[in-house]
């Protein structure tokens, strides 16, 4: 029986991940001419500043809303609407401007990071390291600091995170612990030593803005402060895990191929708006450097080498289920996505794992 | 002690762009900058070892294909996380066509 995965960042998987080459690995990528690549990769100010000034104009058009129609029914969409932009768009314009390809400016990616940052209730220090090891060891057991879905699968906090209670039980928590100048030890395990004080301090800036907001809501004797600052991290996440979810569950972890552990999927305009195009995520883990409004094309480019996207959201999420279900029993199980016949195969090492006997079970 | 040794000819470099050279079993970045002059630096970010010559040159930054860590190719200057060591930089000179970096 295959042993058990550990999911801690400085435990057994992560030296097993170390010894077998796992981290920090050479992995697959389609071969795009440089100049190709060059072009897809040149940064512009331009879409990342109108789609801000629309997400801007947006969330303070529906917060107006909130405050006008507060006491009433008619506050419902509005709530609606807040929520997703502030509780789950925040989330690809803090993915984007972390990496700094949203705008060419990087004082611009810097401002939008940072309050995105907030909206998630996320150390920008801390996320930012993170997600960096994200893209070296991509779901790699024991490296990982962003892996959603463990094996075997927790179904009921799957279910729960839609809710984003989860994650603001965990959110918060961290970040009162971060802000009195603890790091846990996986958070060390990924942010330098250097930049660890610098994690604190803005813990610290975050807190003080929820201290704040807390103090407005019982001066003012009124919920309308809370729903729009923290709460919507609540009750408007649904949609950043509805999208988020599906980049890696259910598919192959340690491995070092993309097209094997991440999942591209094609979305509705309004979606793709809210998730930044993020929903090609086989082409942004295998060329991050690409922005988010070149990725469409991205794909058109090297679609040829790639397991065929899930054609919508709810198509994957039915792929999904067994898979799950199949986990329960046996962890090693994942669904292996077919390849075109116009693709390079994938690589022998780390990824012939046999998944036949937990398939036929 | 300066060691000068032929990278590349300058037309193998494009107008803001960077390429690999490699040379005594080390890697290093070429560059041409958008006003037509050339640098040379370490082929690897000092992050992690990943090759800048993958990486997009905007105006006087390399930006690394990994995780976009930013540095100043002129200066070997780290812009910011993650990258927060510096990159080596290497002395140029262009002779008849062809771009000599000083390995010493």
């Amino acid at each position: 029986m295959a042993k058990k995965r550990d999911y801690s960042l400085v435990g057994e998987s992560t030296r097993t991940a170390i010894e077998t080459g796992l981290a920090s690995a050479e992995w697959y990528h389609t071969d795009v001419a440089r100049k190709t690549m060059k072009e897809l990769m040149q940064r512009s100010d331009g879409p990342a500043i109108r789609d801000t000034i629309i997400w801007i104009a947006a969330i303070l058009g529906s917060a107006a809303g909130i405050v006008w129609f507060w006491g009433s029914w008619w506050v419902a969409p509005f709530l609606f609407v807040y929520g997703v932009l502030y509780g789950s768009s925040s989330d690809s314009r803090w993915h984007e401007c972390g990496h700094g390809t949203a705008f060419r400016t990087r004082r611009m990616n810097d401002v939008v990071y940072h309050i995105a940052s907030f909206m998630l209730m996320r150390n920008p220090v801390q996320w930012r390291w993170s997600h960096a090891r994200h893209h070296t060891d991509t779901i790699i057991v024991g490296r990982d600091a962003e892996i959603a879905v463990m094996r075997p699968p927790d179904l009921i906090k799957a279910a729960l995170a839609f809710t984003g209670i989860l994650d603001f039980r965990y959110s918060l928590p961290t970040l009162v612990r971060q802000a009195f100048g603890t790091l846990s030890d996986d958070e060390k395990s990924y942010i330098p030593e250097m930049e660890q004080h610098k994690a604190v301090i803005a813990a610290r800036w975050h807190m003080a803005v929820y201290v704040a907001t807390i103090a407005v809501a019982i001066a003012l004797r009124s919920w309308i402060p809370l729903v729009l600052i923290g709460l919507p991290r609540l009750y408007g996440t649904w949609h950043m895990v509805t999208t988020g979810l599906l980049q890696h569950i259910g598919l192959a972890d340690n491995v070092t191929d993309h097209r094997l552990n991440t999942r591209t999927v094609y979305m509705n305009p309004v979606s793709r708006f809210i998730y930044w195009n993020m929903n090609y995520h086989v082409e942004h883990h295998m060329f991050p450097m690409v922005p988010y409004h070149a990725l469409p094309k991205l794909h058109e480019l090297i679609k040829h080498d790639l397991p065929v996207p899930n054609p919508s959201m709810w198509h994957a999420y039915r792929e999904v289920w067994p898979v799950l279900l199949r986990q329960l029993k046996y962890e090693d199980y994942y669904l292996k996505r077919e390849l075109p016949p116009t693709a390079k195969p994938y690589r022998g090492e780390f990824h012939d794992l046999d998944i036949t006997a937990a398939a036929a079970e | 002690m300066a060691e000068w040794v032929e990278a590349c000819a300058v037309d193998d470099v494009d107008e803001e762009d960077v390429i690999r050279f490699d040379h005594g079993g080390r890697t290093f970045a070429i560059y041409r900058s958008p006003d037509d002059a050339f640098f040379a630096t370490d082929g690897f970010c000092t992050h992690e070892k990943a090759h800048l010559a993958a990486g997009l040159v905007m105006d006087d930054i390399i930006e690394c294909p990994k995780h976009n860590g930013r540095f100043n190719y002129k200066t070997g200057q780290a812009k910011g996380a993650p990258v927060c060591v510096d990159l080596k930089t290497y002395r140029v000179k262009v002779e008849a066509g062809k771009v000599m970096i000083d390995i010493g």
